[in-house]
């Protein structure tokens, strides 16, 4: 797939909660094909602390409106100057960059989503090209308590939702791997991104029930580009970049204890 | 347009900018970004005789200014590299140059002497400067005399042009590379990174997994600049100039002290298209103070 350095303009910015802002950013031209699971690797600007650009997942693109949407949590120096643009600046980005997540091969095909704190920003897009292409999504989203759910009704919108909080503040209390409908249910697939003992503890799940499941990981990275050799992860075939060979693995090729 | 040929021994190059190995992969990577065969040299990723692993992550940290790395030479070996990746290189219309790393003298020779066979690559970079190995690497790059026992078996086994690329991480940079060139070494590429180190306070641990890595980005420049100037006036051999150039005007700041090309390394991981940014760049520059030829300003600092 062919990748841009675009200069998109930020049409709005959202506060979610205290640290989650949702940008949705546009182009003069339609915007490049992008697929669920790949990202952006972004400039911040006006930092003297931050120096290389920021990877972002791709939450959602929204063609009618020719948008794309980035779900933003503050956690550090980057971040939180991204959290700060306004509406009609620029944002320097460099896009679509990695490998997205493997779509359903049969409409009757039952995909669970699961997500955990803002991991939860790739299955936006994924669960609508599921729903789009006939099959079902079903999404499992994870928080600390309700105040860190995000955009629950939107992801009503293309299918079933079920949470666990921590605190017990919004559905069942846990962790997601804790959920009743993992007993309740059997999925053709699972697809996860958030916190890396989260993803562990659904891969966990997802192998002793003999689904296929794949992850999103988020290493550190520099270029983005699969040049530098900064984001490695530990897979069955030695060394792999996140950037260019992941972000999405099959757990099968992951050195993950499950 | 102003003339930008510039030579290294017999290597010519169709403009003096180059990028750093390590930093743009094997040029495909970029291929989206910049026409690559307006780069005048690309310098792909460290070789090894044998495939290295590197180290464990995390082989990055971000500082004020550039980033450290540790990434520690993973590569393939040089048989996959002359098997799968030099057949998918060798049409890029530009010197496609391969960055050699070793152990020994002989590990070193082998692999030069394995691209040596390589038709379309004209020219090795001799990396004696690798900060994030245990053996070999800089260990070879902080002696006169490993850096000329390198270079010397190298040189046996490789008449191509030969660059080696020096490490900063010494007393005194001058001397290496005037044992360079003693040895029959064609030129000397200069700076690799500086070794340094990041902590994460919250953890109290490094933020390295090898605990230190070569510091690169704009906050090495000076010291690179300092250095191009000191090897330019001390060998006869072309320096190639590179650490931290992210603009016209710091490629044009090396090319003045003394760089007869200049390589650009980390600004990649930014702005994926800067070589080209760079290229144009220096040829507005000629062309607004009506200089007709780059090789004008090439150590115009005395």
């Amino acid at each position: 797939m062919k990748k841009y350095i675009l200069d998109l303009q930020v049409v709005s910015v959202e506060a979610l909660s205290d640290k989650h802002v949702l940008i949705k950013l546009t182009d003069s031209k339609p915007l490049p094909e992008m697929l669920p699971g790949q990202f952006v690797e972004v400039r911040v600007d006006h930092s003297q602390d931050t120096f290389l650009r920021r990877p972002i997942s791709i939450h959602f693109v929204d063609r009618e409106h020719n948008q794309l949407w980035l779900l933003i949590a503050s956690i550090g120096e980057g971040t939180r100057q991204l959290s700060k643009l306004q509406k009609g600046d620029k944002l320097n980005c460099v896009l679509p960059l990695g490998n997205g997540f493997t779509m359903p091969t049969s409409k009757s095909q039952k995909i669970l989503l699961v997500g955990g704190g803002v991991g939860v920003a790739p299955l936006l897009y994924f669960g609508k090209l599921i729903k789009d292409y006939g099959a079902e999504p079903v999404f499992l989203l994870g928080a600390r308590s309700a105040s860190d759910l995000l955009e629950v009704d939107l992801f009503r919108k293309y299918g079933r939702v079920y949470i666990t909080t921590e605190d017990a503040s919004v559905g069942e209390k846990g962790f997601v791997t804790d959920h009743s409908i993992l007993r309740e249910e059997k999925f053709d697939q699972i697809s996860t991104c958030g916190p890396k003992p989260m993803m562990v503890s659904v891969a966990r799940y997802a192998h002793s029930e003999n689904i296929n499941c794949e992850a999103s990981l988020e290493n550190m990275m520099a270029c983005g580009l699969g040049a530098c050799l900064c984001c490695v992860e530990k897979t069955t075939k030695g060394n792999l970049c996140v950037c260019k060979e992941g972000p999405v693995f099959n757990i099968n090729q992951l050195s993950w204890q499950i | 347009m102003a003339n930008l040929n510039v030579k290294i021994n017999d290597l010519e190059l169709k403009n003096p900018v180059m990028t750093a190995s390590g930093t743009f992969g094997y040029g495909l990577e970029f291929a989206d970004f910049v026409p690559l065969n307006e780069i005048g040299g690309i310098i792909v990723k460290g070789t090894t005789l044998e495939p290295r692993q590197g180290n464990d992550y995390p082989r990055l940290a971000e500082t004020a200014q550039g980033m450290l790395n540790c990434v520690g030479l993973q590569n393939k070996g040089v048989d996959y590299f002359c098997e799968n990746i030099y057949p998918q290189i060798q049409n890029i219309d530009t010197n496609m140059i391969v960055n050699v790393s070793g152990n020994s003298p002989e590990t070193y020779a082998a692999c030069a002497e394995k691209i040596a066979t390589l038709d379309k690559i004209p020219a090795i970079e001799v990396n004696i400067s690798c900060p994030n190995v245990k053996s070999g690497g800089m260990a070879f790059g902080v002696t006169c005399e490993g850096a000329a026992s390198v270079v010397k078996a190298v040189r046996k086994v490789y008449h191509k042009t030969m660059i080696v690329k020096l490490s900063p991480n010494v007393t005194n940079i001058a001397d290496i590379a005037r044992a360079c060139e003693a040895e029959g070494a064609d030129s000397v590429s200069l700076i690799n990174t500086l070794m340094g180190m990041a902590v994460d306070i919250e953890k109290r641990k490094p933020m390295l997994s090898i605990r230190t890595g070569g510091l690169s980005g704009p906050a090495v420049k000076p010291v690179a600049l300092r250095m191009v100037y000191d090897v330019a006036h001390a060998v006869k051999i072309p320096v190639v100039g590179l650490g931290g150039i992210s603009n016209a005007k710091d490629a044009i700041e090396f090319l003045m002290c003394g760089a007869t090309a200049i390589e650009i390394g980390t600004a990649n991981f930014i702005d994926p298209a800067v070589t080209k940014k760079v290229k144009d760049g220096i040829n507005d520059w000629l062309e607004a103070h009506g200089v007709k030829d780059v090789n004008e300003i090439i150590g115009a600092i005395q």
